[in-house]
Protein backbone atom coordinates (compact mmCIF):
# COMPACT_ATOMS: atom_id res chain seq x y z
CA UNK A 1 0.00 0.00 0.00
CA UNK A 2 2.46 2.57 0.90
CA UNK A 3 4.83 1.35 -1.97
CA UNK A 4 1.56 2.59 -4.02
CA UNK A 5 2.07 5.91 -2.32
CA UNK A 6 5.44 5.96 -2.40
CA UNK A 7 5.02 5.39 -6.62
CA UNK A 8 2.45 8.08 -6.93
CA UNK A 9 4.04 10.61 -4.68
CA UNK A 10 6.99 10.09 -6.52
CA UNK A 11 4.99 10.35 -10.05
CA UNK A 12 3.99 13.25 -8.81
CA UNK A 13 7.10 15.19 -7.95
CA UNK A 14 8.41 14.18 -11.32
CA UNK A 15 5.27 16.03 -13.22
CA UNK A 16 6.05 18.79 -10.68
CA UNK A 17 9.59 19.35 -11.31
CA UNK A 18 8.68 18.86 -15.30
CA UNK A 19 6.30 21.65 -15.39
CA UNK A 20 8.52 23.85 -13.08
CA UNK A 21 11.01 23.47 -15.47
CA UNK A 22 8.50 24.28 -18.43
CA UNK A 23 7.42 27.35 -17.01
CA UNK A 24 11.12 28.39 -16.50
CA UNK A 25 11.85 27.80 -20.26
CA UNK A 26 9.21 29.60 -21.09
CA UNK A 27 9.63 32.54 -19.00
CA UNK A 28 13.02 32.90 -20.41
CA UNK A 29 11.73 32.48 -23.74
CA UNK A 30 9.46 35.34 -23.17
CA UNK A 31 12.50 37.42 -21.69
CA UNK A 32 14.70 36.99 -24.76
CA UNK A 33 11.33 37.41 -27.28
CA UNK A 34 11.13 41.16 -25.08
CA UNK A 35 14.49 41.53 -25.48
CA UNK A 36 14.76 42.46 -29.27
CA UNK A 37 13.70 46.00 -29.02
CA UNK A 38 17.20 46.98 -27.13
CA UNK A 39 19.27 44.42 -29.48
CA UNK A 40 18.63 46.68 -32.36
CA UNK A 41 20.13 49.89 -30.63
CA UNK A 42 22.70 47.78 -29.63
CA UNK A 43 23.20 45.10 -32.75
CA UNK A 44 27.18 44.83 -32.36
CA UNK A 45 26.12 42.37 -29.51
CA UNK A 46 24.45 40.34 -31.85
CA UNK A 47 27.03 40.23 -34.50
CA UNK A 48 29.71 39.34 -31.87
CA UNK A 49 27.66 36.06 -31.19
CA UNK A 50 27.10 35.40 -34.88
CA UNK A 51 30.81 34.89 -35.38
CA UNK A 52 31.19 32.20 -32.73
CA UNK A 53 27.54 30.46 -33.29
CA UNK A 54 27.16 30.99 -37.20
CA UNK A 55 30.69 31.70 -38.55
CA UNK A 56 32.82 28.56 -36.92
CA UNK A 57 29.98 26.35 -38.12
CA UNK A 58 30.24 26.67 -41.55
CA UNK A 59 32.97 24.67 -42.52
CA UNK A 60 31.43 21.62 -40.74
CA UNK A 61 28.14 22.57 -42.65
CA UNK A 62 29.77 22.95 -45.98
CA UNK A 63 31.08 20.11 -45.92
CA UNK A 64 28.22 17.86 -44.92
CA UNK A 65 26.26 19.52 -47.29
CA UNK A 66 28.46 18.75 -49.81
CA UNK A 67 28.72 14.86 -48.78
CA UNK A 68 24.86 14.44 -48.05
CA UNK A 69 24.46 15.99 -51.84
CA UNK A 70 27.00 13.38 -53.31
CA UNK A 71 25.14 10.30 -51.53
CA UNK A 72 21.69 11.40 -52.65
CA UNK A 73 23.36 11.97 -56.26
CA UNK A 74 24.42 7.80 -56.27
CA UNK A 75 21.25 7.03 -54.74
CA UNK A 76 19.10 9.14 -56.74
CA UNK A 77 20.81 7.57 -59.62
CA UNK A 78 20.91 4.11 -58.82
CA UNK A 79 16.68 3.87 -58.82
CA UNK A 80 15.77 6.86 -60.93
CA UNK A 81 17.78 5.05 -63.77
CA UNK A 82 15.31 1.75 -63.17
CA UNK A 83 12.91 4.11 -64.49
CA UNK A 84 14.81 5.39 -67.32
CA UNK A 85 14.17 8.96 -65.62
CA UNK A 86 17.66 9.87 -64.35
CA UNK A 87 16.77 13.54 -66.54
CA UNK A 88 14.86 14.31 -62.99
CA UNK A 89 17.93 13.66 -61.14
CA UNK A 90 18.58 17.16 -60.17
CA UNK A 91 15.17 17.50 -59.25
CA UNK A 92 14.54 14.56 -56.62
CA UNK A 93 18.29 15.76 -54.94
CA UNK A 94 17.14 19.72 -55.09
CA UNK A 95 13.85 18.43 -53.74
CA UNK A 96 15.07 16.29 -51.01
CA UNK A 97 17.71 18.79 -49.49
CA UNK A 98 15.52 22.00 -49.76
CA UNK A 99 12.39 20.21 -48.21
CA UNK A 100 13.54 17.94 -45.85
CA UNK A 101 17.37 17.00 -45.74
CA UNK A 102 18.78 20.97 -45.68
CA UNK A 103 16.55 22.09 -42.73
CA UNK A 104 16.71 18.88 -40.61
CA UNK A 105 20.51 17.78 -40.66
CA UNK A 106 21.76 21.12 -40.28
CA UNK A 107 20.23 21.55 -37.24
CA UNK A 108 21.08 18.23 -35.86
CA UNK A 109 24.26 19.31 -36.56
CA UNK A 110 23.68 23.02 -35.54
CA UNK A 111 22.74 21.20 -32.24
CA UNK A 112 25.94 19.21 -31.74
CA UNK A 113 28.38 22.26 -32.96
CA UNK A 114 26.83 25.30 -31.65
CA UNK A 115 24.17 24.60 -29.29
CA UNK A 116 26.72 22.31 -27.06
CA UNK A 117 28.91 25.20 -27.25
CA UNK A 118 26.70 27.43 -26.11
CA UNK A 119 25.25 25.23 -22.96
CA UNK A 120 28.48 25.30 -21.62
CA UNK A 121 29.07 28.16 -22.05
CA UNK A 122 26.61 29.64 -19.97
CA UNK A 123 26.65 27.00 -17.69
CA UNK A 124 30.32 27.63 -17.20
CA UNK A 125 29.43 31.14 -16.38
CA UNK A 126 26.94 30.32 -13.64
CA UNK A 127 28.86 27.71 -12.19
CA UNK A 128 31.94 30.31 -11.44
CA UNK A 129 29.66 32.35 -10.55
CA UNK A 130 30.01 35.22 -13.66
CA UNK A 131 25.80 35.74 -14.32
CA UNK A 132 26.30 36.22 -10.28
CA UNK A 133 28.72 38.66 -10.88
CA UNK A 134 26.64 40.15 -13.70
CA UNK A 135 23.74 41.00 -11.23
CA UNK A 136 25.42 42.37 -8.61
CA UNK A 137 26.27 45.16 -10.94
CA UNK A 138 23.00 45.44 -11.69
CA UNK A 139 23.44 43.52 -15.41
CA UNK A 140 20.80 41.66 -16.35
CA UNK A 141 22.12 38.14 -17.39
CA UNK A 142 19.43 37.42 -19.95
CA UNK A 143 19.49 40.59 -21.75
CA UNK A 144 23.31 41.07 -21.87
CA UNK A 145 24.17 37.26 -22.37
CA UNK A 146 21.62 35.00 -23.38
CA UNK A 147 19.55 37.28 -25.65
CA UNK A 148 22.21 38.58 -27.97
CA UNK A 149 23.51 34.63 -28.31
CA UNK A 150 19.23 33.76 -28.78
CA UNK A 151 19.28 35.80 -32.06
CA UNK A 152 22.51 35.14 -33.22
CA UNK A 153 21.54 31.59 -32.91
CA UNK A 154 17.97 31.93 -34.97
CA UNK A 155 19.76 34.45 -37.64
CA UNK A 156 22.54 31.74 -38.09
CA UNK A 157 19.81 28.61 -38.98
CA UNK A 158 18.81 29.75 -42.19
CA UNK A 159 21.50 31.37 -43.75
CA UNK A 160 23.35 27.69 -42.38
CA UNK A 161 20.46 25.55 -43.82
CA UNK A 162 20.55 27.79 -47.14
CA UNK A 163 24.47 26.76 -47.82
CA UNK A 164 23.55 23.38 -47.23
CA UNK A 165 21.40 22.79 -49.53
CA UNK A 166 23.41 24.57 -51.95
CA UNK A 167 26.37 22.58 -51.43
CA UNK A 168 24.67 19.59 -51.79
CA UNK A 169 23.00 20.31 -55.07
CA UNK A 170 26.43 21.27 -56.22
CA UNK A 171 27.57 17.83 -54.91
CA UNK A 172 24.74 16.38 -56.69
CA UNK A 173 25.97 17.57 -59.59
CA UNK A 174 29.49 16.59 -58.97
CA UNK A 175 28.20 13.08 -58.79
CA UNK A 176 25.26 12.74 -61.36
CA UNK A 177 26.65 14.69 -64.06
CA UNK A 178 30.75 14.50 -63.30
CA UNK A 179 30.62 10.67 -63.04
CA UNK A 180 27.69 9.21 -63.62
CA UNK A 181 27.01 10.76 -66.78
CA UNK A 182 23.58 12.62 -66.56
CA UNK A 183 23.57 15.58 -68.54
CA UNK A 184 24.73 18.65 -67.20
CA UNK A 185 21.85 21.16 -68.90
CA UNK A 186 19.28 18.84 -67.73
CA UNK A 187 20.09 18.98 -64.35
CA UNK A 188 19.97 22.74 -64.01
CA UNK A 189 16.38 22.99 -66.13
CA UNK A 190 14.61 20.73 -64.43
CA UNK A 191 15.79 22.32 -61.23
CA UNK A 192 14.75 25.53 -62.35
CA UNK A 193 11.46 24.10 -64.09
CA UNK A 194 10.05 22.15 -60.62
CA UNK A 195 11.52 23.63 -57.67
CA UNK A 196 8.51 25.79 -56.62
CA UNK A 197 9.78 29.30 -54.90
CA UNK A 198 6.71 29.22 -52.08
CA UNK A 199 5.87 25.62 -51.76
CA UNK A 200 10.02 24.50 -51.61
CA UNK A 201 11.78 27.22 -50.45
CA UNK A 202 9.97 29.49 -48.46
CA UNK A 203 8.38 25.83 -46.29
CA UNK A 204 12.03 25.15 -45.68
CA UNK A 205 13.62 28.81 -44.23
CA UNK A 206 10.63 28.14 -42.27
CA UNK A 207 11.66 24.81 -40.90
CA UNK A 208 15.16 26.26 -40.54
CA UNK A 209 13.52 29.88 -38.74
CA UNK A 210 11.65 27.06 -36.34
CA UNK A 211 14.43 25.24 -35.91
CA UNK A 212 17.22 27.27 -35.17
CA UNK A 213 14.31 29.25 -32.45
CA UNK A 214 14.29 25.46 -30.60
CA UNK A 215 17.54 24.50 -31.02
CA UNK A 216 19.05 27.80 -30.04
CA UNK A 217 16.69 27.55 -26.96
CA UNK A 218 17.14 24.64 -25.70
CA UNK A 219 20.75 25.26 -25.41
CA UNK A 220 20.44 28.39 -23.65
CA UNK A 221 17.85 27.10 -21.10
CA UNK A 222 19.76 24.53 -20.25
CA UNK A 223 22.79 26.38 -19.89
CA UNK A 224 21.04 28.57 -17.81
CA UNK A 225 19.29 26.78 -15.67
CA UNK A 226 22.29 24.19 -14.80
CA UNK A 227 23.54 22.67 -11.64
CA UNK A 228 26.43 25.13 -11.33
CA UNK A 229 29.01 22.14 -11.10
CA UNK A 230 30.63 20.26 -13.56
CA UNK A 231 28.95 17.18 -13.26
CA UNK A 232 25.80 19.75 -13.89
CA UNK A 233 27.50 21.62 -16.71
CA UNK A 234 28.42 18.30 -18.59
CA UNK A 235 24.49 16.46 -18.05
CA UNK A 236 23.42 20.16 -19.34
CA UNK A 237 25.02 19.97 -22.64
CA UNK A 238 24.41 16.00 -23.65
CA UNK A 239 20.63 17.07 -22.84
CA UNK A 240 20.96 20.17 -25.46
CA UNK A 241 21.78 17.51 -27.98
CA UNK A 242 19.77 15.11 -27.35
CA UNK A 243 16.66 17.69 -26.81
CA UNK A 244 17.59 19.46 -29.81
CA UNK A 245 17.61 16.16 -31.99
CA UNK A 246 14.22 15.00 -30.71
CA UNK A 247 12.28 18.20 -30.96
CA UNK A 248 13.78 18.84 -34.89
CA UNK A 249 12.84 15.58 -35.90
CA UNK A 250 9.12 15.72 -34.02
CA UNK A 251 8.75 19.09 -35.40
CA UNK A 252 9.65 17.99 -38.89
CA UNK A 253 7.46 15.73 -38.98
CA UNK A 254 4.70 18.31 -37.65
CA UNK A 255 5.63 20.65 -40.02
CA UNK A 256 5.68 18.80 -43.12
CA UNK A 257 2.34 17.08 -42.43
CA UNK A 258 1.29 21.18 -42.19
CA UNK A 259 2.75 22.06 -45.45
CA UNK A 260 3.02 19.37 -47.68
CA UNK A 261 -0.08 17.73 -46.00
CA UNK A 262 -2.76 18.45 -48.52
CA UNK B 1 29.94 60.56 16.85
CA UNK B 2 26.98 61.35 15.21
CA UNK B 3 26.52 58.44 12.50
CA UNK B 4 26.05 55.76 15.18
CA UNK B 5 22.99 57.88 15.95
CA UNK B 6 21.94 58.06 12.27
CA UNK B 7 19.70 54.81 11.71
CA UNK B 8 22.10 51.72 10.28
CA UNK B 9 22.43 51.40 6.81
CA UNK B 10 21.56 47.57 6.40
CA UNK B 11 19.14 46.53 9.09
CA UNK B 12 18.52 42.47 9.54
CA UNK B 13 15.77 41.18 11.70
CA UNK B 14 14.60 37.67 12.80
CA UNK B 15 16.16 36.58 9.18
CA UNK B 16 15.62 32.87 8.50
CA UNK B 17 17.00 30.77 5.73
CA UNK B 18 17.14 26.67 4.86
CA UNK B 19 18.77 25.11 2.84
CA UNK B 20 16.87 21.81 2.03
CA UNK B 21 16.32 20.77 5.52
CA UNK B 22 19.63 22.20 6.70
CA UNK B 23 18.85 25.44 8.97
CA UNK B 24 21.05 27.91 8.10
CA UNK B 25 19.84 31.20 9.64
CA UNK B 26 17.28 31.03 12.73
CA UNK B 27 16.57 34.09 13.23
CA UNK B 28 19.80 36.19 13.40
CA UNK B 29 19.25 40.26 13.69
CA UNK B 30 22.51 42.05 12.34
CA UNK B 31 22.91 45.82 12.04
CA UNK B 32 25.53 47.37 9.42
CA UNK B 33 26.28 51.13 10.51
CA UNK B 34 27.31 53.62 8.09
CA UNK B 35 30.40 54.51 7.50
CA UNK B 36 31.59 51.70 9.65
CA UNK B 37 33.82 48.68 8.50
CA UNK B 38 31.78 45.59 10.13
CA UNK B 39 33.19 42.45 9.89
CA UNK B 40 31.42 38.86 10.01
CA UNK B 41 32.89 35.86 10.71
CA UNK B 42 32.47 32.35 11.95
CA UNK B 43 33.65 28.68 11.04
CA UNK B 44 33.65 27.85 7.31
CA UNK B 45 30.04 26.89 6.11
CA UNK B 46 28.25 28.59 8.90
CA UNK B 47 26.49 30.93 5.90
CA UNK B 48 28.45 33.98 5.77
CA UNK B 49 28.20 33.69 2.11
CA UNK B 50 24.66 33.11 2.04
CA UNK B 51 24.39 35.83 4.35
CA UNK B 52 26.05 38.49 1.48
CA UNK B 53 23.75 36.65 -1.12
CA UNK B 54 20.99 37.77 1.32
CA UNK B 55 21.78 41.51 1.81
CA UNK B 56 22.17 41.70 -1.89
CA UNK B 57 19.09 40.56 -2.61
CA UNK B 58 20.23 37.02 -4.28
CA UNK B 59 18.92 34.88 -2.38
CA UNK B 60 15.12 34.91 -0.49
CA UNK B 61 14.85 34.13 3.07
CA UNK B 62 12.47 32.06 4.32
CA UNK B 63 11.00 34.63 6.97
CA UNK B 64 12.37 38.12 8.49
CA UNK B 65 13.95 41.26 6.68
CA UNK B 66 16.81 42.71 4.70
CA UNK B 67 16.64 46.77 4.72
CA UNK B 68 19.27 48.39 2.98
CA UNK B 69 18.88 52.20 3.52
CA UNK B 70 15.81 51.68 4.83
CA UNK B 71 14.31 49.59 1.87
CA UNK B 72 13.34 46.61 2.04
CA UNK B 73 15.37 44.37 -0.51
CA UNK B 74 13.21 41.72 -0.77
CA UNK B 75 9.84 43.85 -1.54
CA UNK B 76 11.55 45.61 -4.70
CA UNK B 77 10.80 44.72 -7.93
CA UNK B 78 13.62 43.70 -10.15
CA UNK B 79 14.18 47.57 -11.68
CA UNK B 80 14.35 48.72 -7.78
CA UNK B 81 16.91 46.18 -7.08
CA UNK B 82 19.01 47.07 -9.50
CA UNK B 83 18.91 50.56 -8.66
CA UNK B 84 20.20 49.61 -5.20
CA UNK B 85 22.82 47.40 -7.05
CA UNK B 86 24.42 50.26 -8.39
CA UNK B 87 24.76 51.29 -4.82
CA UNK B 88 26.22 48.52 -3.68
CA UNK B 89 29.77 46.38 -5.23
CA UNK B 90 30.18 42.81 -4.29
CA UNK B 91 33.41 41.09 -4.45
CA UNK B 92 32.79 37.76 -4.57
CA UNK B 93 34.56 34.96 -3.12
CA UNK B 94 35.77 33.16 -6.58
CA UNK B 95 36.17 36.63 -8.39
CA UNK B 96 33.70 36.18 -10.65
CA UNK B 97 35.23 37.64 -13.85
CA UNK B 98 34.47 37.56 -17.46
CA UNK B 99 36.77 35.34 -18.19
CA UNK B 100 36.08 36.92 -22.25
CA UNK B 101 37.08 39.93 -21.33
CA UNK B 102 41.03 41.08 -20.04
CA UNK B 103 41.63 42.91 -16.96
CA UNK B 104 41.04 46.21 -18.18
CA UNK B 105 37.56 45.52 -19.63
CA UNK B 106 36.37 43.52 -16.91
CA UNK B 107 37.00 47.28 -14.46
CA UNK B 108 35.38 49.46 -16.97
CA UNK B 109 32.51 46.71 -17.57
CA UNK B 110 29.71 48.49 -15.41
CA UNK B 111 31.01 51.91 -16.61
CA UNK B 112 30.36 51.17 -19.52
CA UNK B 113 27.33 49.50 -18.55
CA UNK B 114 25.68 52.50 -16.67
CA UNK B 115 27.35 55.83 -18.30
CA UNK B 116 28.06 56.93 -21.25
CA UNK B 117 30.95 58.43 -20.73
CA UNK B 118 33.92 58.65 -22.98
CA UNK B 119 36.65 56.22 -23.57
CA UNK B 120 39.59 58.72 -22.29
CA UNK B 121 37.54 59.13 -19.20
CA UNK B 122 36.72 55.57 -18.97
CA UNK B 123 40.47 54.69 -19.43
CA UNK B 124 41.28 57.21 -16.80
CA UNK B 125 39.01 55.63 -14.13
CA UNK B 126 39.70 52.17 -15.08
CA UNK B 127 43.26 53.09 -14.92
CA UNK B 128 43.09 54.46 -10.95
CA UNK B 129 40.93 51.52 -9.69
CA UNK B 130 43.28 49.44 -10.72
CA UNK B 131 46.48 51.49 -9.28
CA UNK B 132 44.58 51.24 -6.43
CA UNK B 133 44.86 47.48 -6.27
CA UNK B 134 48.41 47.49 -7.39
CA UNK B 135 47.75 45.81 -10.96
CA UNK B 136 48.01 48.39 -13.56
CA UNK B 137 50.24 46.56 -15.50
CA UNK B 138 48.61 43.79 -15.68
CA UNK B 139 45.45 45.38 -17.41
CA UNK B 140 46.00 43.67 -20.69
CA UNK B 141 45.86 40.37 -19.27
CA UNK B 142 43.18 37.90 -19.41
CA UNK B 143 41.61 36.44 -16.35
CA UNK B 144 42.64 33.23 -17.18
CA UNK B 145 46.48 34.50 -16.82
CA UNK B 146 45.80 35.74 -12.92
CA UNK B 147 46.65 34.14 -9.98
CA UNK B 148 44.01 33.27 -7.55
CA UNK B 149 45.01 36.33 -5.55
CA UNK B 150 45.18 38.80 -8.37
CA UNK B 151 41.81 37.74 -9.49
CA UNK B 152 40.47 39.13 -6.51
CA UNK B 153 41.98 41.91 -6.28
CA UNK B 154 40.76 43.14 -10.29
CA UNK B 155 37.69 41.73 -8.72
CA UNK B 156 38.01 44.26 -6.08
CA UNK B 157 38.70 47.07 -8.55
CA UNK B 158 35.61 46.24 -10.45
CA UNK B 159 34.02 46.01 -7.15
CA UNK B 160 34.71 49.90 -6.22
CA UNK B 161 34.24 51.22 -10.18
CA UNK B 162 31.41 52.71 -9.99
CA UNK B 163 32.02 54.74 -6.73
CA UNK B 164 29.24 52.44 -4.54
CA UNK B 165 27.59 53.69 -0.88
CA UNK B 166 28.23 50.11 0.29
CA UNK B 167 30.66 47.46 -0.34
CA UNK B 168 30.67 43.61 0.47
CA UNK B 169 33.78 41.95 0.70
CA UNK B 170 33.08 37.78 0.88
CA UNK B 171 36.90 36.42 1.97
CA UNK B 172 38.78 39.36 0.27
CA UNK B 173 42.44 38.08 2.03
CA UNK B 174 42.08 34.77 0.81
CA UNK B 175 45.35 33.78 -1.36
CA UNK B 176 46.92 36.80 -0.69
CA UNK B 177 50.83 37.19 0.14
CA UNK B 178 51.73 39.33 2.85
CA UNK B 179 52.43 42.35 1.34
CA UNK B 180 49.24 42.38 -0.89
CA UNK B 181 47.65 41.65 2.56
CA UNK B 182 48.53 44.55 4.09
CA UNK B 183 47.98 46.61 0.83
CA UNK B 184 44.47 45.02 1.00
CA UNK B 185 43.58 46.12 4.37
CA UNK B 186 44.63 49.40 4.25
CA UNK B 187 43.04 50.21 1.05
CA UNK B 188 39.34 48.73 2.58
CA UNK B 189 40.00 51.11 5.36
CA UNK B 190 41.37 53.79 3.48
CA UNK B 191 38.24 53.42 0.93
CA UNK B 192 35.84 53.35 4.06
CA UNK B 193 37.37 56.43 5.81
CA UNK B 194 38.09 58.47 2.50
CA UNK B 195 34.74 58.38 0.54
CA UNK B 196 32.75 57.03 4.34
CA UNK B 197 31.59 53.79 2.45
CA UNK B 198 30.42 51.57 4.24
CA UNK B 199 31.92 48.08 4.46
CA UNK B 200 31.07 44.68 5.53
CA UNK B 201 34.06 42.13 5.55
CA UNK B 202 33.55 38.30 5.77
CA UNK B 203 36.95 37.16 6.63
CA UNK B 204 38.69 34.16 8.47
CA UNK B 205 41.92 36.02 8.87
CA UNK B 206 40.69 36.90 12.24
CA UNK B 207 44.11 39.04 13.56
CA UNK B 208 44.00 41.06 10.33
CA UNK B 209 40.41 41.73 9.80
CA UNK B 210 40.26 42.40 13.44
CA UNK B 211 42.48 45.48 12.85
CA UNK B 212 40.22 47.14 10.43
CA UNK B 213 37.32 46.36 11.77
CA UNK B 214 35.13 48.81 13.85
CA UNK B 215 32.66 45.73 14.56
CA UNK B 216 32.77 42.33 14.93
CA UNK B 217 29.81 39.42 14.36
CA UNK B 218 30.86 36.11 15.06
CA UNK B 219 27.98 33.44 13.64
CA UNK B 220 27.28 30.01 14.18
CA UNK B 221 24.74 27.74 13.94
CA UNK B 222 22.20 30.13 12.10
CA UNK B 223 22.61 32.47 15.18
CA UNK B 224 24.80 35.25 15.94
CA UNK B 225 27.36 34.62 18.88
CA UNK B 226 28.30 37.75 19.97
CA UNK B 227 28.77 41.17 18.41
CA UNK B 228 30.88 44.19 19.43
CA UNK B 229 34.03 46.23 18.98
CA UNK B 230 36.69 43.61 18.46
CA UNK B 231 38.85 44.86 21.18
CA UNK B 232 36.35 43.44 23.83
CA UNK B 233 35.47 40.63 21.66
CA UNK B 234 39.35 39.90 22.09
CA UNK B 235 39.07 39.91 25.94
CA UNK B 236 35.85 38.01 25.72
CA UNK B 237 35.75 35.09 28.07
CA UNK B 238 32.74 33.44 26.09
CA UNK B 239 34.65 30.08 25.54
CA UNK B 240 32.75 29.90 22.02
CA UNK B 241 33.92 33.29 21.04
CA UNK B 242 38.14 32.88 22.54
CA UNK B 243 38.05 29.15 20.89
CA UNK B 244 37.50 30.65 17.64
CA UNK B 245 38.76 34.09 17.67
CA UNK B 246 42.38 32.64 19.25
CA UNK B 247 41.81 29.60 17.01
CA UNK B 248 42.06 27.12 19.66
CA UNK B 249 41.64 23.38 18.53
CA UNK B 250 39.40 22.32 21.79
CA UNK B 251 36.18 23.64 22.93
CA UNK B 252 32.68 24.06 22.50
CA UNK B 253 32.94 25.13 18.45
CA UNK B 254 32.90 21.61 16.25
CA UNK B 255 35.52 21.85 13.53
CA UNK B 256 32.82 18.62 12.00
CA UNK B 257 29.88 19.05 9.68
CA UNK B 258 27.14 17.43 11.78
CA UNK B 259 27.23 14.03 11.16
CA UNK B 260 26.71 10.45 13.53
CA UNK B 261 29.93 9.45 15.48
CA UNK B 262 32.76 7.75 13.12
CA UNK B 263 32.65 4.97 15.12
CA UNK B 264 28.64 4.21 14.06
CA UNK B 265 29.45 4.94 10.97
CA UNK B 266 32.85 2.87 10.43
CA UNK B 267 30.74 -0.42 11.85
CA UNK B 268 27.91 -0.13 9.54
CA UNK B 269 25.14 1.33 11.87
CA UNK B 270 22.18 2.15 10.66
CA UNK B 271 22.44 1.35 7.29
N1 LIG C 1 23.59 26.02 -3.64
C1 LIG C 1 23.52 25.38 -2.46
N2 LIG C 1 22.66 24.37 -2.28
C2 LIG C 1 22.57 23.74 -1.11
N3 LIG C 1 23.29 24.06 -0.03
C3 LIG C 1 24.17 25.06 -0.13
C4 LIG C 1 24.34 25.78 -1.36
N4 LIG C 1 25.27 26.73 -1.15
C5 LIG C 1 25.67 26.60 0.12
N5 LIG C 1 25.03 25.60 0.74
C6 LIG C 1 25.17 25.21 2.14
O1 LIG C 1 24.98 26.37 2.89
C7 LIG C 1 25.91 26.44 3.95
C8 LIG C 1 26.51 27.82 4.00
O2 LIG C 1 27.26 28.05 2.83
P1 LIG C 1 28.12 29.36 2.67
O3 LIG C 1 28.75 29.29 1.33
O4 LIG C 1 27.26 30.53 2.97
O5 LIG C 1 29.22 29.17 3.82
P2 LIG C 1 30.38 30.16 4.24
O6 LIG C 1 30.11 30.54 5.64
O7 LIG C 1 30.54 31.23 3.25
O8 LIG C 1 31.64 29.20 4.22
P3 LIG C 1 33.15 29.51 3.79
O9 LIG C 1 33.74 30.28 4.90
O10 LIG C 1 33.78 28.18 3.64
O11 LIG C 1 33.09 30.28 2.52
C9 LIG C 1 26.93 25.35 3.73
O12 LIG C 1 26.80 24.43 4.78
C10 LIG C 1 26.56 24.68 2.44
O13 LIG C 1 26.52 23.28 2.65
MG1 LIG D 1 31.87 31.68 1.80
Amino acid sequence: MSAVLDALAALGAGGIAVLRRIGRASLLFVAMAAGVGELLRKPGLVVAQLYGIGVLSVLLIAVAGLFVGMVLGLQGFYILSQFSAEATLGVMVAASLVRELGPVVTALLFAGRAGSALTAEIGLMKATEQLSGLEMMAVDPVRRVLTPRFYAGVLSMPLLTAMFSALGVLGGYFVGVGLLGVDGGTYWAQIEAKIDFSEDIVNGVIKSLVFGVVCTWIALYQGYDTLPTSEGVSRSTTRTVVHSALAVLGLDFILTALMFGN
Amino acid sequence: MPESESPPLVRVRGLCFRRGSRVIFDGIDLDIRRGRVTAVMGPSGTGKTTLLKLISGQLRPDRGTVEVDGVDVHALDRAGLYRLRMRMGMLFQSGALLTDLDVFENVAYPIREHTRLNESLIRRLVLIKLEAVGLRGAARLMPSQLSGGMARRVALARAIAMDPMMILYDEPFTGQDPISMGALLKLIRGLNDAVRLTSIVVSHDVRETAEIADELYVISNGKVVQHGSPEAMMRSDDPWVRQFLHGLPDGPVPFHYPAPPLADELLGAGT
